[in-house]
């Protein structure tokens, strides 16, 4: 394997930051010297105007496959995710056949183990992602999978998220929850209020979010299992979990870029680009949403990457999928938008995330000698317009066409190996 | 003005463009041949995705008597039934060579996302709950012919405004040409927000129908039930509809409306309907005048009337 050196970056990780070379070795950062070091290495990264930084980790990605591999595949979702400055993904389990017996989870993990990053799996709560039978969980567990949830779909049934909170406290795994009242939310396309009102658009009110989250809340209450609460969007629904956070209770949550980016009124060009779960809301949710990351309450940044072919998202706005490309605007709309010190900003990115997956002990640092040399290089100060052609996905539904943001990746680094590079991914 | 896809947006001068523009084609109309060359060697094809009787055969009586040539899509024959995308569907017609594309689909939005991938124009005959400027301009047209004018008239539009896409059309174009519009209806059938809406909102028929110059009454339709917005048809013909008593709390001059097609004995008493005060049929006849307008006005520059 060859040895890398990152020379002339600022090194930041929960400790702090320092300008600093880093020296990598064998997988594993052999050294973060201070004052400029030889470049000795057989590959040396410029990290000039750069911060290093530990790779960042998503929990929530749709790769796509097995089944809809038009969309996406394990190998290009794990590209896009490189690019973005992830070392780290979580699949959600809603492929086709669904993550929910231990037979597709090893696929997925299969399929992840040449990519140009560690694909772990989410698997679903129940069989089918049906609400109805608990997946083998234990068998699941065993594989090494720590997220469980039926995303895209909430579970509706109370009794049985009981019953699944109080299973998975016994195997120390979390349950993700997509919080959304199905029958509340039947048919919105849009969330409900003055915007659906006026296009026309069947909405889904915030309280389908918020009635879930509340309810889960409870469940954790009664069972001490333990919650994360996905792409959270409403300003109750940040007010509940800090609530829940102050009383002790085992629960998290993550925020995504297009819930703190975007508001309703984008829906009123019509574009299915917009289209998403939990929907676009007012502008009140979105601050309240930065506000929850700023302040803490929301643990982590995720992208809810979902890929979907052109024609799928050609449908009227009312019969298109939800979902938008995330993993490779991510940390350029947080730069961009969220005004955070850069070291508020990785927390959030990556050794958050990282510790709620349980996979600190190889991602989200510290950058130090002997740490698994899982690494991204950010130029924090890169201006690039974002061309939905020029994306690494397999689809191309980006709500972000032709806007211009800043921040970029420069390199990242999987367990030592360089896998983007100036901007390109190597494999 | 390219395209016409809804009221929302358009300024007082353009919709009373579109109205002064109708009185030459009513004139037309009355002709003993009742046919100009204004549109001669243009196009213009009707995409249905929902079924139309009244509105379809307006546009295509418009362009008739406009001299338009006509491509009439059938969408329940078509590739559409073989799985054929809505944008294949636009880009084949297209190609034919069409200069406007009158739509109407199911979902609120479609002629929006039409044209980005058309260079003609798109003409929106009713998308979703969204809009039907067509209809609203002939409602206007119509609340001219018989009032004099539309600034300053009370108008109260009942029934289920949710659900309308007629109601949205309307409430702008009302508005914007100086009415002041209540909406009528349980809350369970009205947007659930009316932000920014220049409307007054009232659940009471009987204390708004002496008060108003214009009772425009919505379709009701049957499958609301079902989904828990009222108890039943009965339930609300006895409040919200306009039944023989109800009409003798109107003024004398005050007119009754409906887009057509008429549920008689739910939202207008069948005895109603007949009455002199209700205009229903000629909103009807204006329709064509008000869509030859619109044809005209988007693709008749330089054509000679």
């Amino acid at each position: 394997m060859k040895s890398v050196l990152i020379r002339g970056g600022r090194v930041v990780d929960a400790g702090g930051e320092r300008a600093a070379d880093v020296a990598v070795e064998d997988g594993r950062i052999a050294a973060v010297v201070a004052d400029g070091s030889e470049p000795s290495a057989d590959v040396v990264l410029d990290a000039g105007g750069c911060v290093v930084a530990p790779g960042l980790v998503d929990l929530h990605a749709h790769l796509r496959q097995p089944g809809r591999e038009e969309a996406e595949t394990v190998e290009t979702g794990a590209r896009a995710a490189a690019l973005g400055g992830f070392t780290c993904v979580l699949a959600m389990p809603n492929t086709d056949p669904p993550v929910d017996s231990a037979g597709v989870a090893r696929e997925v993990l299969e399929l992840g183990r040449d990519a140009c990053c560690e694909v772990h799996t989410s698997a679903a709560i129940t069989v089918g992602r049906q609400g109805a039978q608990l997946t083998p969980m234990a068998e699941l567990a065993a594989l090494g999978v720590r997220f469980f949830t039926d995303d895209g779909n909430g579970v509706q049934d109370g009794r049985l998220m009981r019953r699944a909170l109080e299973y998975a406290r016994g195997l120390g795994v979390t349950l993700a929850q997509h919080c959304e009242d199905a029958v509340l939310a039947a048919g919105g396309a849009m969330h409900e209020g003055a915007w659906s009102s006026r296009l026309g658009l069947p909405g889904q009110p915030a309280e389908a979010e918020e009635l879930m989250v509340m309810r889960d809340i409870a469940l954790a209450r009664l069972t001490g299992g333990r919650v994360h609460f996905q792409h959270l969007s409403t300003r109750r629904s940040v007010d509940l979990v800090a609530a829940a956070k102050a009383e002790g209770l085992p629960v998290s949550c993550e925020a995504t870029p297009h819930h703190f980016t975007l508001t309703d009124e984008s829906c009123a060009s019509y574009d299915p680009a917009f289209k998403v779960n939990p929907p676009l809301r007012p502008a009140d949710d979105v601050a309240a949403v930065r506000a929850g990351l700023a302040g803490g309450v929301i643990d982590c940044i995720a992208t809810d990457h979902a890929p979907h072919p052109q024609e799928d998202k050609e449908q009227p706005f009312d019969q298109a999928p939800p979902g938008m490309l995330g993993l490779e605007t991510a940390l350029a709309l947080a730069l961009t938008h969220l005004g955070l010190p850069i070291v508020d900003l990785l927390a959030l990115l990556s050794w958050r995330p990282a510790a709620l997956l349980g996979v600190g002990d190889r991602h989200g640092g510290p950058i130090e000698a002997g740490r698994p040399a899982n690494l991204s290089v950010i130029d924090p100060a890169a201006t690039w317009t974002v061309d939905p052609s020029a994306l690494a996905s397999r689809s191309r539904n980006t709500p972000y066409a032709g806007m211009t943001l800043t921040g970029r990746v420069r390199h990242t680094l999987l367990a030592g190996e360089p896998v983007v590079v100036d901007g390109e991914a190597q494999r | 003005m390219k395209h016409l896809l809804g009221i929302e947006g358009l300024g007082r001068d353009d919709i009373e463009h579109l109205l002064d523009l109708t009185d030459s084609f009513v004139e037309v109309s009355r002709r003993r041949v009742p046919k100009v060359p204004a549109l001669q060697g243009r196009t213009v094809t009707w995409l249905f995705y929902e079924d139309s009787t009244r509105t379809r055969l307006s546009f295509e009586q418009a362009a008739k008597r406009l001299s338009a040539d006509t491509l009439s899509f059938s969408v329940s024959s078509s590739a559409v039934n073989k799985g054929e995308s809505l944008r294949d569907t636009v880009e084949t017609i297209e190609a034919m060579g069409v200069d406007a594309i009158v739509v109407r689909h199911r979902s609120a939005g479609v002629p929006h996302q039409i044209t980005k991938w058309v260079s003609g124009s798109v003409i929106n005959a009713g998308d979703g709950w969204h809009e039907h400027p067509t209809q609203a301009l002939l409602d206007c047209y119509t609340m001219r012919e018989h009032l004099g004018g539309i600034d300053g008239l009370r108008i109260a539009v009942v029934g289920d405004v949710k659900h309308s896409r007629v109601a949205r059309s309307d409430a702008w174009a009302f508005t914007e040409l100086g009415a002041e519009v209540t909406l009528v209806a349980p809350p369970t059938l009205l947007p659930p927000s009316l932000d920014g809406w220049p409307v007054a909102v009232s659940h009471d028929l009987d204390a708004v129908l002496p008060k108003v110059d214009v009772v425009y009454l919505l379709r009701m339709q049957r499958e609301r039930m079902t989904e828990a917005l009222v108890p039943s048809l009965r339930e609300y013909t006895a409040r919200y509809g306009l039944t023989r008593s109800r009409v003798d709390l109107l003024g004398d001059k005050a007119i009754v409306m409906h887009p057509g097609p008429m549920n008689r004995g739910i939202e207008i008493a069948a005895d109603v309907a007949d009455l002199p005060r209700s205009v229903v049929t000629d909103q009807v006849r204006n329709g064509v005048a008000v869509r030859m307008a619109v044809l005209f006005e988007l693709l008749g520059s330089g054509g000679e009337r």
